[in-house]
């Protein structure tokens, strides 16, 4: 699809002289937006997670048109999608599912985010705005939760809504209004509904904010240095678009295993029992994305300092850009911080262990560790970025590519023909 | 330095899975189903089984709401099958004309009756205990089906000198049978208010069912046949869902197998 034989369409034609929008996207996805050559596959992952939330907002708009958000009916609404309607069982499974693999995805594209340093000087707004997508996301998904009404729908709600009243003086006035009563209740469920219908649109314009910062200096690489010319670059479209249809193939396999082999692998059983006020369940858990973040509030004693820690985690990644101080950006060439990175990755799993255990005996301290670990990573980066005796950077993309790869300086041109 | 991290950690979630097992009740032992792996179906002479188990003893206490009896054609009944299981059935309904609630013959679209008129009912008939809904029971408690499997062939009468047997040490110390309570290892508690109205112990004692196809009506045949049918009322669409997931994995790998091929085609000239 090259922009000169597109132009000779007469009807796009017409459209692009009133509104440019072809140029626009070929600006955006197409042949004339340059990327670095050298793009590893840990960069497919955003391009994963927008196909995902567009499979969340179309599996979701579906669903809605057969839920009913309403305390006495949501749970048998979702049991008729189940059974009754067309296809209903389908769309739930990957809406489910999708959550999940959602979080999976973007997990990952954040690690790979710290590991190669993409978050440093000039793509800190950039990255701003990926943090504030993962905090809408969480938002979005526990909202979503609490729909099927379920037990653990209903105990997850009160759980995490009761962690307002630790604020002082108000608390206890900010969880009767995010309740919209005593408790959690038919008008909780409605409000989260509404939300979970509007949030994803917030994320969809955040994501458009996400990629416009990111156009302007282009994606980081794994080597972290800046493109040098044209030669260091290929065009998007083909190289690009092929590359993450290829990666959506490979991870449509994953999902699609799970949503048709296992689909209740990642869910609570719990969840299957209508939501009953007077009966707790013995574990009141998260969902597994949240399992870190649970951990560290329940590593706190006290309540404030717990909920203060748990939000902290996410926000300081705000930061991050601020915190680590080096120069260098990519992992490759910092000796120390690679391992450093690594050992921040073990912390987050093992939070997330101890998050699915109750909080006795030596999850307790296990946990507790793993909490101060979780925040002295971001002490270490800092001081780390002083004394760090960085690697020698090679002076190109195209040097270490050429190097490895073997194929003669006419490589070197040939990548542009293609647009 | 790596190894020894790595180490510490092993060693660390070791101490933790150790002393997280002990005094915990024994995991369900994994049994064999006809529905399990990718191309898994559920064997219909088992459905009809422990569709019959079901009717005869489990439906004394347990309601099974989300199951019309138009969904039974998946157990393999015809038509007019279904229409007689329908008419043994006595629903309520109305108001009539004269706003009156009047009873009638079941319908294939009526779904199943439950056995007590409200929740308050059923648990003041079951000592205080609510007998729960079974229609999302195989898949609403960990475990799934083996769970149901083992609290069905689960009940036992505890031995007087139980302290002083292995068997039992996931047993707190302390535990005592409550009055009117059955043992039973795999409950969460170890002690059921699961009736027994019917034997002295378990619900389903050896022969209560008299099966239409001639099967002998052992503990574990019940237990394995209503589990089947519980699992087929908790994801009525697992068959489908099986068969549509090989085609989608098929046709989803061959189109990702192109598409690394195109990659690698569009991308020759780059490296």
């Amino acid at each position: 699809m090259s922009d000169k034989g597109m132009m000779n369409n007469p009807v796009i034609r017409w459209i692009e002289y009133r509104m440019p929008i072809f140029s626009f996207l070929n600006h955006s996805v197409g042949t004339e937006y340059p990327s670095p050559k050298n793009l590893s596959y840990w960069w497919n992952f955003g391009s994963l997670a927008g196909i995902v939330l567009v499979i969340m907002i179309v599996t979701g708009i579906l669903l809605a048109m057969q839920y009913t958000p309403h305390a006495d009916h949501a749970f048998d609404s979702v049991e008729r999608i189940m059974r009754d309607v067309n296809s209903g069982w389908l769309l739930r499974y990957l809406h489910t599912n999708g959550g999940s693999f959602f979080f999976i995805l973007v997990y990952i594209h954040v690690f790979r985010g710290m590991y190669y340093g993409s978050y440093k000087e000039p793509r800190e707004l950039l990255w701003i705005l990926g943090v504030i997508i993962l905090l809408i996301m969480m938002a979005t998904a526990f909202m979503g939760y609490v729909l099927p009404w379920g037990q653990m729908s209903f105990w997850a709600a009160k759980v995490i809504t009761n962690l307002f009243s630790a604020v002082p003086w108000i608390g206890d006035w900010i969880v009767t209004w995010l309740w919209g009563g005593f408790t959690v209740g038919n008008p909780t469920l409605n409000r989260f509904y509404s939300l979970h219908y509007l949030l994803p649109f917030v994320l969809v314009a955040l994501v458009v904010l996400h990629i416009w910062a990111l156009h302007q200096f282009g994606s980081n690489n794994p080597l972290g240095i800046e493109a040098k010319g044209p030669q260091d670059k290929i065009p998007f479209h083909p190289y690009y678009t092929v590359k993450d249809l290829y990666g959506m193939g490979v991870f449509l396999l994953v999902f699609f295993a799970v949503v048709f082999f296992a689909p209740n692998l990642l869910g609570e059983p719990d969840n299957y029992i209508e939501a009953n006020p007077l009966a707790t369940p013995a574990h009141i858990v998260p969902e597994w994305y949240f399992m870190p973040y649970y951990a560290i509030l329940r590593s706190i004693p006290q309540k404030l300092l717990g909920v203060i820690a748990m939000f902290g985690s996410l926000l300081i990644l705000l930061v991050l850009p601020w915190i680590d101080r080096s120069p260098v950006k990519s992992a490759r060439f910092r000796p120390v911080y690679k391992w450093l990175f690594w050992v921040f990755v073990v912390v987050c799993f093992v939070l997330g262990y101890i998050g699915a255990k109750p909080p006795e005996g030596v999850y307790v301290v296990v946990g507790r560790i793993a909490t101060a670990a979780y925040f002295l990573f971001f002490v270490v980066v800092y001081f780390l970025s002083y004394i760090e005796r960085p690697k020698p950077l090679p002076a190109s993309i195209s040097e270490p590519v050429l190097k490895g790869g073997g194929s003669p300086a006419g490589a070197q041109a040939k990548p542009m023909e293609k647009a | 330095m790596k190894k020894l991290l790595i180490g510490v950690l092993a060693a660390g979630l070791g101490l933790t899975l150790t002393t997280a097992e002990a005094a915990q009740t024994p995991a369900p032992p994994e049994q064999e189903w006809s529905f399990d792996g990718i191309v898994g179906t559920f064997d219909r002479a088992a459905l009809q089984r422990g569709l019959q188990v079901y009717r005869e003893v489990c439906s004394g206490c347990h309601s099974l709401k989300y199951i019309a009896f138009r969904n039974l054609s998946d157990l393999g009944y015809t038509q007019a099958e279904i229409n007689l299981l329908a008419l043994e059935a006595v629903v309520v309904d109305g108001p009539d004309d004269e706003g009156e609630m009047f009873e009638r013959d079941g319908r294939p679209s009526d779904y199943f009756p439950s056995p007590f008129p409200n929740d308050r009912a059923a648990a003041a008939a079951n000592n205080g205990a609510l007998p729960p809904d079974l229609s999302l029971m195989a898949k609403a408690r960990k475990g799934g089906p083996d769970y149901t499997y083992a609290i069905l062939t689960g009940f036992e009468e505890l031995p007087e000198n139980w302290k002083e047997l292995d068997e039992y040490s996931f047993l707190p110390r302390d535990f005592k049978l409550q009055e009117g309570l059955t043992f039973n290892r795999y409950f969460p508690g170890h002690q059921i208010a699961m009736a027994d109205q019917i034997a002295m112990a378990a619900p389903l004692a050896g022969g209560v069912v008299e099966y239409a196809d001639g099967t002998e009506a052992t503990i574990e045949q019940m237990s394995h046949d209503v589990t089947t049918f519980l699992m087929w009322t908790a994801e009525p669409k697992l068959e489908v869902r099986k068969a549509w997931g090989v085609k989608v994995m098929i046709f989803v790998f061959v189109l990702t197998v192109l598409l690394g091929f195109v990659k690698k085609k569009v991308w020759a000239d780059v490296h």
